[in-house]
């Protein structure tokens, strides 16, 4: 039964993990803007989309 | 008819959308408005960055007007380094706030904006702020060439003198999220600790494990209370010294007996503690919280008139020579140069030009009123017919408009005008809970003693109210989020239970029960010709009623025919002859003619040329669609007031609209309005103001509520409670509705709770809450209240429609 504890003891080094980046996140400024973020992934780089009317 | 004909045919400016009026100007097939939108359009496609037009149909802004050296402030050193928040040898960092931001496209535009000029190091934008973070190269660009490069683009950043005055906002306090966080970690292994225990270990397994899980737990248990809970610690411990039992008082009783009694019952092996319980209760209780905070961004809600001046104007020296000087280093006798459209920064006399005020926005007075050279103008006008010369009469923060910041309401912080449902609960229930504790603890005393403790702190412990503390917290913060989508935007969530305690709505006239751009006329009936045209222009022209004047305005032709003859008869029409030809001008009453649709939003002016009815002239009223059944439903509930700035004239047609039960006021300065609402509140009347310029500010703050109303929501609005888009008045008995159906929500969300702490409670007493009941009971009822809040504000607002 010792094992439990083993388990015990890495399962916490891992939620302890989770619990600073969590932290960090939250320091870093991530989540006080929630919406920007969204749209600019969407952006290519760079590149002009050949969709619509453009042919510049 | 034409006219819309017209209309659809025109072309649309590819950069704008605008209808190409003057001129159109055509590149690669494209067409522009304006020099400045192909301008735009041409620097765009030199950098590769046309996307802009693919990921939004035409984003950008009219560039009509042009930027000459408005700017010019910016190159003095002491003004820079007030809106700089970060500068070295090679960069300098400052955030922008550019109300223009609207789109994906103006994201993308402005985070692309190297590729442009490559002294800029790098721009993030943000969305629901509309700010943008710029790094920019110092040795490359000024400060000034940088804002006049976004604004050549269509962003101009808006500065005021709040931005100089006022220091930086601290930053966000996160501590919240760092306390969720925490408490949530801790939350989630004791759970995973407790639950073998719940599920039942055999001997040798418990022997193992049993206190080393209870020591852990008690440890993970520690930093959620000192740490997490210690907001309900000291705002219970606070509110007792003040004498005040707030719904933090039973919480942190329940806090304090749970921490205590799992020391107690783990350090000494009598039984498992109710950790868990402790960690959830916590966790939900900040959740509810952190639910509650959300605040609109984009919107100020806290603004005074600071942030309606600019920062500088341009200052006339002696040599004649122009400088341009921030507006606090004014000093009285400078002579000061006012362009078209420019705010009149404080109260001076005219020397030089031609003075047309608008003071729409600080008295209420919807025309523009012109001053004769050596009159005094006060502060807070817009000077609307071309350079005016100005003598400095008063410094800004002394003048006529921004004495009214000196009135008492403006230091006081009114946050809480109102006591709470939630209040009002707790003090109740903090004495029923004593009480049964107490009881319960007197009858274990004579039956069985070894219960006493066990029962007073299982009383304490299952009946914490959590749930109670959720509900409020959860109707509010959804109720405040829905309204926002329908564009009602709270400055907290607790307006919306201040909004249904109200009984009394008192409105400001212009802008706020009227539109803001001017009535409109259009003509019905076969187009006229020109001799027509000519006739009808002739004759109005020569009356002074105001609507005759409107339609000689809008006929717009220069030269008149003489009159033969011209009887006007007051109120109801004009009868001459013009030329030979005999006009007549006025209502269908007077001229015989049958109305086959009448409104009361209308006015028409019917017209004979010869004893042939040609037609007639539509004058909208600039108020509001929806404005009579406004009024009406609003009617049934509440008691109706008007202030207006402006005079009289209107009276009659308002009181048609209004109840008769109303009051109408007018010619109503600033303070008279604030005194009005005092005077309300004094007879015990609990006040919303619905307005929206700057005279109502004083009016807004000493309302129970103030309601802002305003045509474009990132623009400039008054110090209020809610901002609203004019667009959607016609909602407003609907939001006013909303608001007070969410407190019945709370209301019955409290009976649901109330109805798990009987339950919790019957355990308790008879001595027999363990802590798996506890661990289930906690989670189960929040969890209830938290999904009845959210579906029911849900479905009313859905109900609410549109």
């Amino acid at each position: 039964m010792k094992i439990m504890f083993v388990l015990i003891g890495s399962s916490f080094v891992l939620a302890i993990g989770f619990l600073i980046a969590f932290i960090w996140m939250v320091k870093n400024g991530q989540i006080d803007d929630d919406y920007t973020p969204s749209v600019r992934m969407l952006f290519d780089d760079g590149t002009v989309k050949k969709t619509d009317e453009e042919k510049v | 008819m034409i006219e819309t004909l017209n209309k659809n045919t025109k072309t649309t400016c590819y950069h704008c959308g605008d209808f190409c009026a003057e001129e159109t100007l055509v590149l690669n097939d494209k067409t522009f408005c304006c020099n400045g939108c192909k301008n735009v359009f041409m620097l765009l496609s030199e950098n590769n960055l046309t996307s802009y037009y693919s990921i939004e149909k035409n984003p950008g802004k009219s560039l009509k007007q042009s930027i000459g050296n408005k700017y010019a402030y910016l190159d003095d050193t002491n003004i820079q380094s007030k809106l700089i928040s970060y500068i070295d040898h090679k960069v300098a960092r400052l955030q922008f706030q550019i109300p223009n931001i609207h789109c994906s496209s103006c994201i993308y535009l402005l985070e692309n904006l190297y590729k442009i000029n490559n002294a800029v190091v790098g721009v993030r934008v943000n969305f629901l702020k509309k700010t943008a973070n710029i790094v920019y190269d110092v040795n490359k660009i000024s400060l000034r060439q940088l804002v006049e490069l976004l604004a050549s683009i269509g962003y101009e950043p808006s500065f005021t003198m709040n931005d100089i005055n006022q220091e930086k906002p601290k930053n966000i306090n996160r501590k919240l999220l760092f306390q969720i966080g925490v408490a949530g970690f801790c939350f989630g292994n004791i759970m995973m600790i407790s639950f073998p225990e719940y599920f039942g270990l055999d001997n040798t397994t418990r022997h193992y494990l049993s206190s080393a899980f209870g020591y852990i737990n008690l440890a993970l248990s520690i930093p959620v209370f000192f740490y997490s809970g210690q907001d309900y610690l000291i705002s219970a411990y606070k509110g007792l010294r003040k004498k005040l039992i707030t719904i933090d008082v039973p919480l942190a009783l329940g806090l304090v007996v749970l921490f205590v009694r799992n020391f107690y019952e783990i350090l000494t092996h009598t039984g498992l503690g109710y950790c868990d319980t402790l960690a959830g209760l916590v966790f939900f209780l900040l959740i509810g919280k952190w639910f509650q905070q959300k605040t609109y961004d984009s919107l100020s809600f806290e603004r005074d008139y600071k942030s309606y001046f600019p920062i500088s104007v341009i200052k006339i020296n002696a040599d004649n020579q122009t400088t341009t000087v921030a507006i606090d280093k004014l000093k009285i006798g400078d002579r000061i140069l006012i362009r078209n459209n420019e705010i009149i920064p404080a109260d001076s006399i005219l020397l030089k030009g031609k003075a047309n005020i608008d003071f729409s926005f600080v008295s209420g007075e919807k025309e523009p009123i012109a001053k004769e050279l050596g009159e005094i103008i006060f502060a807070g006008g817009k000077q609307t017919s071309g350079n005016i010369e100005l003598e400095v009469k008063k410094l800004t923060e002394q003048s006529y408009l921004t004495q009214l910041w000196n009135n008492d309401i403006f230091a006081k912080d009114n946050a809480s005008k109102v006591e709470t449902f939630q209040t009002k609960v707790s003090k109740y229930f903090t004495i029923a809970l004593l009480a049964i504790a107490i009881s319960s603890a007197i009858y274990w005393a004579v039956y069985d003693s070894s219960k006493i403790i066990g029962a007073f702190t299982a009383v304490l412990i299952i009946a914490c109210p959590c749930a109670l503390a959720l509900s409020s917290p959860f109707a509010l913060g959804n109720a405040m989020r829905n309204l926002g989508r329908k564009k009602f935007y709270l400055k907290s969530a607790n307006v919306v239970e201040n909004i249904a305690n109200m009984d009394t709505i008192v409105f400001d006239k212009t802008g706020t029960i009227t539109q803001s751009n001017e009535s409109q006329i259009e003509f019905m009936g076969n187009p006229l010709s020109q001799l027509q045209k000519e006739l009808i222009f002739s004759v109005t022209q020569n009356s002074i009623h105001p609507l005759s004047k409107q339609i000689a305005q809008h006929l717009n032709i220069s030269s008149a025919i003489i009159l033969n003859s011209f009887d006007e008869i007051t109120g109801k029409g004009i009868k001459a002859n013009v030329g030979g030809n005999d006009v007549e001008v006025g209502s269908a009453k007077f001229l015989n003619i049958t109305e086959n649709e009448s409104n009361a939003l209308n006015t028409r002016i019917y017209i004979k040329i010869n004893s042939e009815n040609v037609g007639c002239f539509v004058i909208k009223h600039a108020y509001r669609t929806g404005l009579k059944q406004v009024i009406n439903q609003l009617a049934n509930q509440f008691k109706l007031h008007l202030l207006s700035g402006d005079n009289e004239q209107e009276k009659t047609f308002l009181q048609t609209v209004f109840p008769t039960s109303s009051e109408l006021l007018f010619k109503q300065n600033p303070a008279d309005k604030l005194m009005y609402i005092n005077t309300l509140q004094g007879n015990n009347q609990k006040v919303i103001m619905v307005g929206d310029g700057l005279n109502d500010a004083g009016a807004l703050k000493t309302a129970n509520v103030g309601i802002s109303l305003s045509e474009d929501t990132s623009s400039f609005s008054p110090s209020s409670d809610v901002i609203m888009d004019a667009a959607n008045f016609e909602l407003l008995p609907k939001y006013l509705q909303y608001c007070k159906n969410t407190m019945k929500v709370i209301y019955v969300s409290f009976c649901l709770s109330l109805l798990y702490n009987i339950i919790g409670l019957s355990y308790a007493v008879s001595g027999t809450l363990s802590p798996v009941i506890a661990a289930i009971l906690m989670p189960i009822s929040s969890v209830t209240v938290i999904g009845f809040t959210s579906i029911s504000t849900y479905l009313l607002a859905r109900k609410m429609g549109r």
